[in-house]
């Protein structure tokens, strides 16, 4: 008997998923593995984390507002990633955006309230905008890799928020604790039904972004040139432009999320304002399929497992970092689950 | 005088982690495969290392454990772009997730510990008889630690072994053609594997010089983007062990420099000259990609995958 | 005499595809055995299965009378098997010795020496003809295939398989070619000979095994059949293997490109003061060796590669300086059909829609894409071409080499261009297909279009082109009438050779 894998002739949408599926329940099992090699009790801390982010509605709430920079972060990865530009710097970008409208929200904390959030929405996504517009401009000028570009470009964003909340932006009246003072309640995102009203933005978002990438002349050039740069110069795409444009979609909507976790998660600026979030969104943006749709799917998923993680930090004294272990298992078993809905493995009696 | 034979002595020293990874990765990338993975290769060598050093006191079986936590590392990787396929650049990002949620896990008991006298000792600078007595190029590079004296014969034999080898010559063709060199009967899978599993080895071996001998002692993300500047010296040295050494040893310069210049009469905030590597790294990206030429091109099959029956 | 392979009953299917079914071949030593059949009957699949890159789904395969099972490549070289692939094998940035011992155990350093001595011996044994320490990048495609060659000997293969060498060769160096396979077979090697073209298997052959949709249609001897029995065989009914020649009036001056120099990124010339003159219902073919610079000649008249110096006038109007899209808007097309097809002009993973889309999208008004037209123009070019696919929808890189080609050319010529450029159009597609293209053609060229038409087949390039403009280096090696051309003229200006006398052809 020898197995081989042959090529798939016909890649089906439900095989497709239940691949998928199959995948984050091998990882779910390898994460169960690693909890209970931690000597713990893999169903109850699953529990706890369910429990932790359904538990009451406060819970329910916070799990909500940790999808919501989730889905607008992974939103604008999508963009890029569709164009095959590797995005990488959205923790930057959203430190970018949000340092942008945190200048709005200090300098000018007594304009009117619709007035200031509009002007502090437009700083954080032009902030973000153009902290990814530089490797755009060096990969579209140049060809410069935009993955270490990116990445580098996270350091400095937060290497220069810190010099702000430890230097020159330091409130003084905070008794020598090094933070930056909090923005005037008009700088503040109001409330709808209790959450904060980012999650009329990530919905709304998420429709606009399927209508792009799906109907409009830009999304469908920037599937072109992801697919062969060769074929968009065939067919008379303006090649930098379409990457400018779309870096500046991927960086705006990562600067948007810095201005609503800025203003209405920690009200203020600090170096710790993107936490991780440039990072999980390449995951949960992955995961995805880069689809709008499911981004909120798989936003939701993760929040639930940020949410739940820092929950069981306190019950199970695991630390935060588990939560970015179990990240990377799961997308080591997607990514190899992939190779399973290209091709299938065939069983062959042996022959003489 | 002294202050820059010190100063360049220090370069070295803080050169000589990036040299490791970068040398490791011009390994991994000869063979096509872009791994960025080398992040979170080296936090999980450093963290290896560091706690296997911690309880032994042996540098030879904290070096080894280094190795294998790099090496276990890429295998991961290996596994999934050379057998499954995957994409290379996001198996890679996975990788960093991974190493470094896994360093910062295994390093919290870590935290505040300093490594173990006995390799304290065992890495302490000695002067190479003889090649230590030349004025200026023996202070600078002859009264090194054993691990800098590893990394240059490290990286020479590097050089060697990829142009003056028969492995080295399969694994550039490889690279640059795996059907070529799969028609000549080059076992292009298992070269892959290898030569992906030395270069994490290497870039595990770099992260352990960091938390053992550089710092020397545990601290959270010890790594500091290292591994990404390493990945970008890879360009720079346009896939040449040899001109990895001089790249690694200028960015151990920029990596010092904060200090030096934090304690002359200059004044300028510390977090802005700490970003002062990252922002080299760019101009020097930028730079090398603006200057195109056949010699500072990568391997031509560079993170594209290959399968003999694709059809 | 003895028989060198066997290949017994081999089937192989990729997914649905089946390459071969039931194949039946039988090579002796000392013959040189012709592999007939058309573009994708099955040949290269057969042998690549006999050189252990492809692993069979049934059948037995049998060397020397002994049966083997290979698991790679390495196997097949272990049995003295070599095979010498359409796309060459070889590592761009090494030299030819470096090439030569690649896979080879021969200790862990080099001994260049002793190397070149064993590399000397064997060229001189078949007369080929190598510098040992030059770098395949600078090696013309001759040159590559002879070291592809000499690289099989080397490993001491006595039985050769030869995967279309001629397509890309002069006929000089065919016929040279030629030369260096009887010199193997009375050496006492066996070789296998893979061609779709009936002259050089009447030359050179002395057994010919035809292919057909996959099947063994049967083996003869060449003494015995006659390249019209042949074809039938290879196309299953008798066809008529000539090209019509559409009569055209001349028309007005269509295109004109005036000392067009270009480099390429590395600063080295790659067009040197190219000028020529397209009319208007004309064909104007393009000869050359691959590299000579009619790639970058048809991108830099469709504003995809940067001209240094020079003119191009369309209509009178200059295109230097426009946008791509600006000038497709102004009626020119290009497709360029790659070795892999896809892309260039094709996205391979959408549908026929959203391909087709790609020429319409930007004379379209507003930010969003209407695809209704293009749906549309999808069931219409299905319906005219003979598109074989489960859908509009479907990825176009499940589609056969023959209908993924159809769908570019019927969007090309969907958008009524004045001036069509295309290149490589019937590469790899079987010659009923080939024969529809040239048709295509043909009828654009019957409607006043001018078609820059650049080719590999000398043969196809005579009898469709109304002029012939041979190119060399980057230089135009001169434009000839088609009807007074020969393929031994082309050839030797293709290589760089001057013609005497010939000023009266053009």
């Amino acid at each position: 008997m020898r197995l081989r894998f042959v090529k798939r002739s016909e890649i089906n949408k439900k095989s497709g998923l239940a691949i998928r599926g199959t995948a984050i329940l091998l990882a779910l099992l390898a994460t169960t593995l690693f909890i209970a090699f931690l000597k713990l009790n893999p169903l109850s801390v699953y529990i706890s984390m369910l429990d932790g982010s359904f538990g009451s509605a406060y819970r329910v709430k916070e799990t909500i507002i940790k999808t919501v920079p989730l889905v607008i972060t992974s939103l604008g990865i999508a963009v890029a990633f569709k164009m095959q530009f590797w995005n990488i710097g959205g923790e930057g970008q959203i430190a970018m955006g949000a340092f942008m409208a945190s200048f709005v929200a200090l300098r000018m904390p007594e304009l009117p309230k619709p007035l200031l959030l509009a002007l502090m929405i437009a700083a954080g996504m032009v902030g973000g905008g153009l902290w990814a517009l530089l490797p755009a401009f060096f990969k579209a000028r140049w060809g410069t890799n935009e993955t270490i570009v990116t990445l580098m470009m996270n350091y400095i964003a937060l290497k220069y928020v810190t010099y702000l909340q430890y230097g020159p932006w330091r409130d003084p009246k905070a008794l020598g604790f090094p933070k930056i003072p909090n923005f005037s309640d008009n700088a503040i995102l109001p409330n709808l039904f209790g959450v904060h009203i980012g999650w009329v933005f990530a919905l709304i978002l998420t429709a606009a972004m399927f209508i792009f990438m799906n109907h409009s002349k830009k999304g469908y050039e920037i599937a072109v040139l992801g697919e062969s740069e060769h074929t968009a110069r065939y067919a008379g795409i303006n090649i930098r432009n379409t990457i400018i444009v779309s870096l500046l979609i991927s960086g705006g909507l990562c600067g948007l999320t810095g201005m609503i976790q800025a203003s209405a998660v920690a009200n203020t600026l600090s170096y710790e304002v993107s936490g991780g979030i440039g990072y999980t969104a390449i995951i949960t943006t992955w995961l995805s399929g880069l689809s709008a749709p499911f981004i909120i799917l798989t936003s939701f998923l993760f929040s639930i497992l940020i949410q739940g993680g820092s929950f069981i930090q306190t019950s199970f004294g695991i630390p935060q970092s588990a939560a970015q272990i179990i990240q990377g298992i799961i997308l080591f078993f997607v990514l190899g689950s992939e190779f399973f809905t290209r091709y299938r493995l065939v069983v062959r009696k042996g022959e003489s | 005088m002294d202050g820059l034979i010190s100063f360049l002595t220090a370069a070295i020293v803080a050169g000589t982690p990036i040299l490791f990874a970068t040398v490791g990765e011009i390994i991994t990338e000869k063979s096509g495969h872009l791994n960025l993975g080398v992040e979170g290769l080296m936090m999980m060598g450093a963290v290896m290392g560091f706690s296997v050093g911690l309880s032994t006191g042996s540098p030879a079986a904290a070096m080894l454990a280094a190795m294998a936590a790099g090496a276990t590392g890429s295998l991961i990787y290996a596994f999934l772009t050379i057998s499954l396929r995957a994409n290379q650049v996001v198996t890679g990002l996975a990788l960093t997730i991974f190493g470094t949620g896994l360093a910062s896990f295994l390093g919290q008991k870590l935290v505040g510990q300093v490594a173990p006298e006995a390799i304290k000792t065992f890495f302490k600078p000695m002067v190479l008889p003889g090649l230590g007595q030349i004025p200026f190029i023996g202070q600078v590079f002859f009264r090194q630690d054993a691990f800098v004296y590893f990394g240059y014969l490290m990286a020479l034999g590097a050089g060697f072994y990829l142009y003056y080898t028969r492995p080295g010559r399969h694994i550039r063709a490889i690279g640059e053609n795996p059907g070529a060199a799969d028609a000549a009967g080059v076992n292009v899978t298992l070269y892959r594997y290898a030569h992906i599993l030395a270069g994490g080895a290497l870039c595990g071996l770099g992260g352990a010089y960091l938390s053992l001998v550089y710092v020397p002692a545990w601290q959270d993300n010890v790594t500091a983007g290292r591994g990404w500047i390493a990945v970008a010296l890879v360009i720079f040295a346009a896939w040449n062990p040899f001109k990895a050494l001089m790249g690694a040893y200028l960015f151990g310069g920029l990596d010092i420099i904060g200090f030096r210049i934090q304690g002359s009469a200059i004044h300028i905030s510390q977090y802005i000259i700490d970003m002062l590597p990252y922002v080299v790294t760019i101009v020097v990206l930028v730079a090398v990609s603006m200057k195109k030429s056949k010699e500072m091109a990568p391997p031509k099959h560079l993170g594209l995958p290959y399968y003999r029956e694709e059809r | 005499m003895e028989n060198y392979i066997s290949m017994r009953n081999i089937s192989k299917s990729f997914g649905k595809v089946v390459a071969n079914r039931n194949i039946n071949l039988t090579v002796k030593k000392g013959e040189i055995h012709a592999l007939l059949g058309e573009n994708g009957a099955g040949k290269s699949t057969l042998m690549n299965m006999l050189s252990g890159v492809y692993t069979p789904d049934s059948g037995s395969i049998f060397v020397k009378e002994k049966e083997v099972r290979f698991a790679s490549p390495k196997d097949a070289i272990d049995q003295g098997i070599g095979m010498i692939y359409q796309h060459f094998k070889l590592v761009e940035n090494m030299t030819a010795a470096e090439n030569i011992v690649l896979g080879r155990r021969t200790g862990l350093f080099a001994g260049r020496k002793a190397l070149n001595r064993e590399i000397g011996e064997i060229s001189r044994r078949f007369g080929l003809d190598i510098d040992p320490g030059k770098k395949v990048y600078d090696m013309s495609v001759g040159e590559r295939q002879t070291l592809e060659i000499l690289k099989v000997l080397y490993r001491g293969a006595d039985i050769l398989i030869l995967d279309e060498p001629t397509a890309v060769l002069t006929p000089q160096e065919t016929s040279k070619l030629f030369d260096i396979m009887r010199r193997m077979k009375e050496e006492g090697h066996a070789v296998i000979f893979i061609t779709h073209k009936m002259n050089e298997v009447m030359e050179v052959s002395d057994r010919i095994t035809v292919l057909r949709k996959g099947e063994t249609v049967g083996t003869v001897d060449k003494a015995e059949t006659n390249p019209k029995l042949l074809t039938e065989m290879m196309v299953g009914r008798p066809v008529d293997l000539s090209i019509r020649r559409v009569k055209v009036p001349k028309g007005r001056k269509l295109l004109e490109v005036k000392s067009v120099n270009a480099v390429n990124q590395y600063g080295g010339p790659v067009l040197k003061s190219v000028s020529f003159e397209l009319f208007a219902g004309e064909i104007l073919g393009v000869a050359g060796v691959a590299g000579s610079g009619q790639k970058e000649l048809c991108e830099s008249i469709a504003g995809l590669y940067p001209i240094k110096q020079g003119e191009v006038l369309f209509e009178n109007e200059s295109l230097i300086g426009l946008s791509p899209s600006a000038i497709i808007k102004k009626g020119v097309s290009f497709s360029f059909v790659p070795e892999d097809r896809l892309g260039m002009g094709l996205v391979a993973s959408m549908g026929m829609v959203d391909n087709i889309v790609l020429k319409q999208y930007q004379s379209q008004r507003g930010l969003f894409i209407d695809r209704r037209p293009a749906v549309e123009k999808s069931r219409q070019i299905i319906e005219s071409l003979d598109i074989n696919t489960p859908g509009i929808h479907h990825p176009v890189r499940q589609l056969s080499g023959g209908n993924i080609q159809k769908v570019l050319l019927g969007r090309e010529l969907d958008s009524n261009p004045h001036l069509l450029i295309t290149a490589y159009p019937v590469r790899g597609l079987d010659i009923n297909t080939c024969y529809t293209i040239y048709d295509l053609l043909n009828r654009e060229k019957e409607k006043g279009v001018g078609v820059l038409f650049v080719a590999e087949d000398l043969d196809v390039l005579i009898e469709l082109s109304d002029r012939i403009m041979v190119m060399y280096n980057g230089e135009i090696a001169g434009i000839y009438d088609a009807e007074k051309c020969t393929k031994e003229m082309l050839g030797l200006l293709m290589t760089g050779n001057k013609l005497e006398g010939t000023e009266g052809l053009q």
